[in-house]
């Protein structure tokens, strides 16, 4: 045994000593997330920075359902019955409800590529299987066979990844969206996998929605004029009527229309993107494509794109952004094989050390004597809490190179007025009357227990 | 493998980080989450081929029980459109109930088979689903060579 001084460091020393910036808080990566979009409630509500015509369609729902309630309801309850605001009232919550889901929830954002990650996909298109001598530009794309179909992934420049298929970046809210379907400034979000349904489901009750109000203001009208008084009379007795019909008349239309053209898509399980583009209805090529990602069968497309299990928010607004100090342990409690060597006192300290160790940042403690046959155990265990300090690019890195102004709480949308721009939708669009209030997806913080939250 | 060390600071700096593998989508049965089983040559020499590849295989499978489309998905599904979605924000989906058994099984697997090895996996739902992350830790006082490429992935700095 050689002379040595062993320093039995106090493990409540090692827990998270102070680094010189005792006074930063921890950040949650909603803060630092480097699309365009806004947070709210502590990250628990997102939208998209551009809230587009969301007021506008907010506004047109509340007013011309109110105006139903205040002005159709009671004439049609006395006269026709009483089904009548009950429905509505289904309706209204039906649109109400979907809509904001619609607006705050992560469409399915994809997070942009870590720079170990962003590396080694640059490694990967710097070398090519073919020659890489050429002096062409490196291609950017990937091509992989899905259900005998070719299908080529496009390599993103922003978020230094090979997109997954269906995935499109959206430039509106800077963000990788998978099974993009399109941006919807009129529920101000993108539409994408994971909102989908619940843009199916508002664009579907709102055209019940409209028709009905549509056909109880006009029975309103016809009852009122029924009695003799003409039109004229009705319509000065009962003007919200007239402005339900004006405001109902022209959106049915559209709001039909998309409805139908969304029924189309979700029946043959594609996305307005792919439709728009013609990704797989053979104008590309001579050969005969088909969608790869259909069933072949309507209930099963319908049934998977709106009734397939939800999947999580890979974002994780509400996890923390590992501290900038490199290291940065895994709470993982490992089961020490030495442990089992009780003879030895000193394993069982570095035993408590190293669990105490695990859930600290640093791991400065000494290890006391051991037996020799104890130390391989403990060592093979140690890497994964130990890792060096010095490399590795804290996540915030990442996060923050692109980073726009972090957004803190918005809790109201400041509509830039109408600005009614881009979108992809093939037919005018028409729907969304938004109004928020919903607190949802606070549940996907949870998926992710920090347990590996990266060790660098 | 050394056999004493003096401190555990000195052992830090002897369990480096020196590599990330990382482990790709395999898109051929379409956009279900499914990794490619394909072993990489950069863990050659760290662990065996037919432990990383049960490894992955259980993730898929895994990944490919949470997205199955059958009979208790479409309840849960009917349901919740019943209930205009509200019910995803009271129930934690089955979706979700996968993840933390794979959050589990990952965990369990670091610690019996790949941390032992100076390897350890991150969970791929912290990588936005795209890659399996295998870090490749370096123990400087094995007598143990450095695995395949060294390139120290740390270009983000």
């Amino acid at each position: 045994m050689k002379n040595r001084e062993y320093q039995q460091i106090d493990p409540q020393a090692l827990a998270t000593p102070p680094p010189d910036h005792t006074s930063r808080r921890l950040r949650r990566k909603w803060e630092v997330f480097p699309g365009k979009n806004r947070f709210c409630c502590e990250g628990r509500i997102i939208a998209a920075r551009q809230s587009g015509v969301l007021p506008l369609t907010l506004a047109l729902i509340l007013l011309t359902s109110g105006l139903f309630f205040i002005f159709d309801c009671p004439y049609l309850v006395q006269n026709l019955t009483g089904c009548i605001p009950a429905i509505g009232g289904v309706l209204f919550v039906f649109v109400m409800v979907s809509l904001l889901q619609t607006s705050f929830t992560d469409p399915g954002i994809l997070p942009r590529a870590t720079p170990e990650e962003a590396a080694d996909v640059e490694k990967q298109i710097d070398n090519p299987t073919g020659s890489s001598s050429s002096y062409r530009p490196p291609p950017r794309t990937k091509e992989v066979v899905i259900n005998q179909q070719v299908v080529k992934l496009k390599y993103c420049f922003t978020c230094k990844i090979f997109r997954p298929p269906r995935t499109s970046h959206c430039s509106l809210c800077d963000n990788c969206v998978e099974r993009f379907d399109h941006h919807c400034p009129w529920v101000g979000n993108c539409v994408g996998k994971r909102n989908y349904r619940f843009f199916y489901a508002f664009i579907v009750s709102l055209s019940f929605l409209t028709t009905f109000i549509f056909a109880c203001a006009t029975t309103h009208l016809a009852l009122r004029s029924r009695g003799g008084n003409g039109l004229v009379i009705a319509l000065q007795e009962s003007p919200a009527s007239a402005l339900e019909l004006v405001v109902c008349f022209f959106s049915v239309w559209s709001i039909l229309g998309l409805s139908g053209f969304h029924t189309y898509l979700v029946a043959a399980n594609l996305t307005t993107n792919e439709d728009i583009k013609g990704s797989w209805s053979g104008k590309s090529g001579g050969e005969d494509v088909g969608n790869p990602y259909s069933y072949n069968s309507i209930i099963k497309n319908c049934c998977s794109v709106l009734c397939g299990p939800m999947p999580p928010s890979l974002i994780d607004r509400r996890g923390f952004v590992p501290s900038d100090d490199s290291v940065q342990t895994s709470p993982v409690e490992i089961q020490l094989p030495a442990a089992k060597n009780d003879k030895n006192m000193c394993t069982q300290g570095t035993k408590g050390l190293l669990e105490t160790a695990s859930r600290s940042p640093l791991l400065t403690s000494s290890c006391p004597q051991a037996k020799p046959q104890a130390m391989p155990a403990v060592l093979e265990t140690l890497p994964e809490i130990v890792p060096s300090p010095e490399p590795h690019p804290p996540k915030t890195t990442g996060g923050r190179q692109s980073t726009n102004t972090p957004h803190k709480h918005h809790s109201h949308h400041r509509s830039k007025a109408k600005q009614t721009t881009h979108h992809t939708h093939k037919t005018s669009n028409s729907s969304p009357r938004p109004y928020h209030s919903h607190s949802s997806r606070r549940k996907d913080s949870k998926n992710r227990d920090p347990k590996f939250s990266s060790l660098r | 493998m050394a056999t004493e060390f003096h401190n555990l600071q000195e052992l830090r700096h002897s369990a480096s980080l020196a590599n990330k593998v990382f482990i790709q989508r395999d898109y051929t049965d379409g956009t279900i989450c499914k990794f490619q089983t394909k072993f990489p040559s950069e863990l050659d020499s760290r662990i065996e081929r037919t432990l990383f590849e049960d490894t992955v295989k259980m993730l898929n499978n895994y990944y490919a029980e949470a997205e199955k489309i059958g009979g208790q998905s479409y309840l849960e599904g009917c349901l919740a459109c019943l209930t205009v979605y509200l019910i995803f924000l009271c129930i934690e989906t089955r979706y979700e109930k996968v993840l933390k058994k794979i959050s589990w099984y990952i965990q369990e697997q670091n610690e019996k088979v790949y941390a032992p090895r100076g390897l350890l996996i991150t969970d791929p739902i912290e990588r936005g689903m795209r890659v399996i992350e295998i870090s490749v830790y370096e123990d400087h006082g094995s007598s143990g060579s450095s695995s395949g490429s060294s390139t120290t992935s740390s270009s983000g700095r």
